[in-house]
């Protein structure tokens, strides 16, 4: 690849600490993110998709928690900063969306002043500069009356100005890479589709990578340039968004994408993948991480040390089950 | 006679203000809904947060008091009967709620948990308790050694299974499932999906299922009702919703549905900016002076919309 990569990570292992040993909940993921283009990690709830983001932001818990290996933003290793140096760049380069607009906003604080509080640690502009800049970024995401809003408090706003508030504050120091953990999840559909198209919007504009965090395979279908898969700490699919939709490959992807209810077809039964997600202490370290979901594969289909294979380009796949893959009311050699 | 008919059903809650705290103005959470269902069929409640879905589904179970209106469940008004008489209709109409971690006593063990509607009506030892709390387990696919188990020790479709045995112990004829699978992953809304299929065809269940998924709806449903600012805009079997949506609103709706083929993306957003216009332009022909949905009219024998 030629293009200079935003954000590139390394064997990234990110372990919690439970009674006294460490168990990885990222587990040695290996990936790149470019500037302008919205990298999309999919995958259930516990599967290690927030515990990435908060590494790559160094949120976590240094007592709790332990990092290894490199993640490389524009050539700097973040894990080799010190926190002051640290504090440099998140919130100025590196911006994060939250979840629910209404936990992440201060509800004691007026909505500029908390847009403000990022541009008070990163720039020297003066009282003047920066509320000038505000209204602009208010105007920016959509809110329909910047000076109004400008003095009020979260709690006056409904849901999606508040989300909007929220984007307005991680995009305030114009980052180069933005991290959006469920940024649609709790908002109704109209909404949402506002959001994805004022993230799109945005992003065009000033060239931002994004990283893209959701467990709605629609939003990722609409918002995405590439995906990753991820399943129990790993990324078991990584290709280009039409390719994923269109030719899916692991066995997670697959009965991920075959229980949404389709709104095109009216299929009576869903897909549902048996068992659970394992929780961090059952993860199992050895072999496929998601064979005892599919019980019906030969055992023996499965790599004992599953790698990343590519099986066309740009198209990355763990394990070699997937060739043998099929779903239970399927024939055999159907795919 | 309907199963179930909701006659101009109306919520209003006071807003308290001024001079002792005087009735200055309601929030007309519901305003005015009429719906009839049947039995054994499944009719979704849709529509975005604030419009009234879950007061409405509330309504019909007394758990909120009704301004004005009917409930008649086979017959009888719900409105105005008596307690007493209420407390034998509930055993007909059960709930399963959105929230699986918060609908659950933490205290509490599943098998009480269970046996907790059947203590309230029927005087059973404990031990056919706990054989009714182990057939309801494994009827809802957990194992029924589990009944001593206490809820943190399941997962959040498991969870949610609980609290659809719990609402299925007395025999129910109605469930009202306000968001059931709201806040659980993909793959475990469709265990709960189908399991609330395979459980309608057992015991010939009637559903009113509110969501604000559209996708949810549409798999679950043969009526669809669409709900805004406390009232239907739109009513129609599901194919009469989703092919020929007539209400500027509902247009809005089913357009902001994510389309899961990234092929059409390009012609999703246009279809969306050209809605979003109609919706801009055209907002004020679809509401009376008042900003309050006109009264449903027919178009065909089965689609409903709100039009003057």
């Amino acid at each position: 690849m030629d293009r200079f990569q935003l954000l590139k990570l390394e064997n990234l292992n990110t372990s919690f600490k439970i009674m006294n040993s460490y168990y990885p909940a990222v587990d040695n993921i290996t990936m790149d993110v470019f500037p302008n283009e919205v990298l999309a990690i999919v995958g259930e709830s516990g599967c290690g998709k927030s515990a990435l983001a908060l590494s790559i932001m160094g949120l976590h818990n240094k007592e709790r928690s332990l990092i290894k290996g490199h993640i490389y933003f524009q050539g700097t290793d973040l894990l080799s900063l010190s926190v002051s140096q640290l504090n440099k760049i998140r919130g100025k380069d590196i911006g994060m969306i939250f979840q629910d607009p209404l936990t992440a906003l201060n509800p004691l604080m007026r909505v500029g002043q908390q847009i403000e509080e990022s541009m008070n640690y990163h720039t020297s502009f003066s009282k003047k500069e920066k509320r000038e800049k505000t209204l602009h970024l208010l105007e920016q995401v959509g809110i329909p009356d910047p000076r109004l809003t400008y003095n009020q408090f979260p709690h006056e706003l409904s849901g999606g100005m508040r989300q909007r508030v929220v984007i307005a504050i991680a995009i305030a120091c114009e980052p180069a890479l933005v991290i959006a953990d469920e940024p649609t999840t709790a908002l109704d559909v109209t909404i949402q589709a506002q959001i994805m198209e004022l993230l799109k919007t945005l992003q065009k504009k000033s060239n931002t990578g994004i990283i893209l965090i959701t467990h709605d395979l629609g939003v990722v279908s609409e918002m995405a340039d590439r995906v990753a898969v991820m399943y129990a700490g790993q990324i078991v699919e990584l290709s280009a968004v039409e390719q994923l939709f269109n030719n899916p490959l692991h066995p997670y992807t697959r009965s991920l994408l075959n229980s949404i209810p389709s709104s095109s077809s009216d299929d009576d039964r869903l897909h549902v993948i048996q068992g659970i997600v394992p929780s961090l202490q059952n993860i199992p370290r050895s072999g496929c991480r998601f064979s005892p979901r599919i019980p019906w594969i030969d055992a023996s289909h499965h790599e004992d040390h599953p790698v990343m294979h590519e099986v066309e380009s740009n198209h990355w796949v763990r394990c070699s089950c997937y060739k043998h893959f099929y779903f239970p009311n399927e024939k055999v050699g159907e795919k | 006679m309907a199963f179930l008919e909701v006659k101009d059903l109306k919520v209003y809650y006071p807003i308290r203000g001024g001079f002792f705290k005087r009735v200055i103005d309601y929030v007309k959470a519901v305003d005015g809904i009429n719906i009839r269902l049947e039995q054994g069929e499944t009719y979704g409640l849709v529509g975005e947060s604030g419009c009234g879905k879950s007061t409405t589904g509330r309504a019909l179970l007394k758990l909120t008091k009704t301004t004005s209106g009917q409930v008649l469940f086979n017959g009888t008004d719900l409105t105005s009967v008596s307690a007493h008489k209420m407390h034998e209709l509930r055993k007909d109409i059960q709930m399963i709620f959105q929230d699986p971690y918060s609908s659950l006593n933490p205290k509490k063990r599943i098998v009480d948990i269970i046996a907790e509607p059947l203590r309230n009506y029927e005087h059973l030892s404990r031990k056919e308790e706990n054989k009714v709390a182990r057939e309801y387990m494994e009827r809802v696919g957990l194992s029924s050694d589990s009944i001593y188990k206490y809820p943190h020790e399941f997962s959040g479709g498991q969870r949610q299974r609980i609290g659809i045995a719990r609402a299925l112990t007395l025999n129910p004829k109605l469930i009202v499932a306000d968001e059931p699978v709201s806040a659980l992953d993909v793959s475990v809304q469709a265990q709960v999906l189908n399991f609330m299929q395979d459980i309608q065809k057992e015991f010939n269940l009637t559903y009113l299922f509110i969501s604000h998924d559209l996708g949810v709806i549409r798999h679950m449903c043969d009526r669809i009702g669409i709900m805004y600012q406390g009232r239907l805009v739109e009513e129609g079997l599901s194919r009469d919703i989703y092919e020929n949506p007539q209400h500027i609103y509902t247009k809005r709706l089913i357009s902001a549905i994510p389309n899961i083929d990234p092929a059409h993306r390009e012609k999703q957003s246009a279809i969306r900016h050209q809605i979003n216009d109609e919706y801009n332009k055209s907002y004020k022909n679809y509401f009376d002076n008042d900003g309050k949905a006109y009264q449903l009219k027919a178009i065909s024998p089965t689609h409903f919309v709100a039009l003057p």
